[in-house]
């Protein structure tokens, strides 16, 4: 347990000294949702329709993003190798990684979807209906895409791969996820998408972290 | 019992040479079996009262969809199994199923909007088995990518292995939410337990088809495994034996 806090106050340090890998895919998102508006139309009550499949689509295209930075500057230093030659189960180490990766990207990307959901008219009273259900839906964003980003170490330009590995795997939290949205948009009870979409991370929590464990050592091989 | 024709499994030249020995019987068998399948659905069995003659297409889509789930399921256990047991040959028969997989997912597709254009008016709906499908598709796409995106084999194997589990656990969680996303496709004429919703005349060419489309799976699938089995062998010399 000790190990697990080291690691994740580690990570968060260094994303307070370099603050950019976490800045970087927050302004994508803002910045795509934008782009709606854009190219379909400024009328609110259009974009209010379609708002829930544009925040999902944008969270999962920046968590995408982000995911590419979660192993990578560890395994290019070695840190993941010492990880894995520390004693400590990898399964836990790479738990409190993902962890912290969703801390520092999942978690502020749900924070600021309100604002991009004002944008495209969504009204005041769903705002924490979304940021919950996005708080939710990138957690297991976060632990599943683990896998991929662990599966893609060493690929060089592994970003494209790495969008068709996990883009099919997220396809049940992007439903669960856009469902529950549109619900609370609409002032609906989100009970049930959320539940599913829970179910979701919980099997998520407990698998995931195994086969990325499992794809770092393929990797350190 | 005795194990010993299972660990002679995990020897690539018994495995080259017991596929070359299997492989004109399915080849051969799949040939008569889907002929017959084929003409008795074709020519034989009669029109539906309702699809006409469109219908016959499933005497084709039915065994490329089956084939596209069974494949992916034989490919994540021969994964699980070459990663668990670290046996190369099981790595080997992955390898050899996912083109075959991905080749019969896409004919599912194909024949699918072939008979959703008479049927439905348009050739591509997002219903819940179509979009599985299509993401079926892409799951095999991804693992084919993984595994060409090493130099090193043995990390290619091991890599795309995990992918392949991991996949096997999604497939049922992704068909469950594409279903409960959205429900046009027709129900399953199939079913293990309770009655088959489809006439003897129209259900006896199907079975006949799906099993000559099986034989033809292992018959492909045994050429393509005497083909990894070199290429990961090139070097040994019982290859250049076996060759010569």
């Amino acid at each position: 347990m000790n190990a697990l806090r080291l690691v994740l106050m580690r990570d968060l340090m260094l994303a307070v000294r370099r603050p950019e890998h976490c800045v970087h895919p927050l302004a994508f998102f803002l910045l795509v949702t934008t782009l709606f508006p854009l190219a379909i139309s400024p009328q609110l009550s259009q974009l209010r329709l379609i708002a829930p499949g544009v925040l999902w689509v944008a969270a999962l295209l920046s968590a995408l993003l982000a995911l590419e930075f979660l192993f990578r500057d560890d395994a290019a230093d070695g840190t993941l190798e010492q990880y894995a030659l520390s004693g400590q189960s990898l399964t836990w180490l790479l738990l409190a990684k993902t962890a912290a990766h969703w801390l520092l990207t999942g978690l502020p990307l749900a924070l600021v979807a309100p604002l991009a959901g004002a944008a495209l008219g969504v009204p005041v009273s769903a705002f924490p209906g979304i940021t919950a259900t996005l708080g939710l839906g990138s957690l297991a964003l976060s632990l599943i895409g683990s896998i991929g980003a662990a599966l893609t170490l060493g690929v060089r330009r592994g970003g494209v791969l790495l969008s068709i590995l996990v883009l099919p795997l997220v396809v049940p939290v992007l439903i669960f996820g856009s469902q529950a949205t549109t619900l609370a948009i609409r002032g609906e009870a989100v009970a049930a998408p959320m539940e599913l979409l829970g179910a979701i991370v919980v099997l998520a929590v407990t698998l995931a972290p195994l086969a990325a464990a499992a794809a770092v050592r393929i990797s350190l091989e | 019992m005795t194990w010993t024709w299972f660990h002679r499994l995990g020897s690539p030249p018994y495995v080259y040479r017991l596929a070359g020995r299997l492989m004109p019987w399915f080849a051969w068998s799949a040939a008569l079996v889907i002929l017959l399948g084929l003409f008795d659905g074709l020519v034989i069995a009669p029109a539906d009262y309702q699809q006409g003659d469109g219908f016959r297409i499933i005497y084709v889509h039915v065994p490329a969809a089956w084939l596209s789930l069974m494949i992916y399921t034989w490919m994540g256990v021969a994964a699980g199994v070459g990663l668990i047991w670290r046996i190369k040959v099981a790595h080997a028969v992955a390898a050899a199923c996912a083109p075959v997989g991905a080749s019969f997912t896409a004919v599912a597709l194909a024949t699918g909007s072939l008979f959703g254009k008479p049927m439905w008016g348009t050739y591509w709906v997002w219903d819940p088995r179509l979009t599985s499908e299509l993401l079926l598709l892409f799951l095999y796409l991804g693992y084919m990518g993984l595994r060409s995106s090493f130099d090193d084999l043995q990390r290619a194997d091991r890599a795309s292995a995990v992918l392949a589990v991991v996949g096997i656990v999604n497939v049922p969680i992704v068909k469950y939410s594409v279903v409960w996303w959205n429900s046009l496709h027709q129900g399953s004429s199939l079913s293990l337990a309770g009655k088959d919703t489809i006439a003897t005349p129209m259900l006896i060419p199907l079975l006949v088809s799906m099993l000559g489309f099986t034989l033809f799976f292992a018959a492909v699938v045994l050429v393509r495994l005497q083909g990894e089995v070199l290429r990961r062998e090139r070097s040994a010399t019982w290859v250049r034996e076996a060759l010569a």
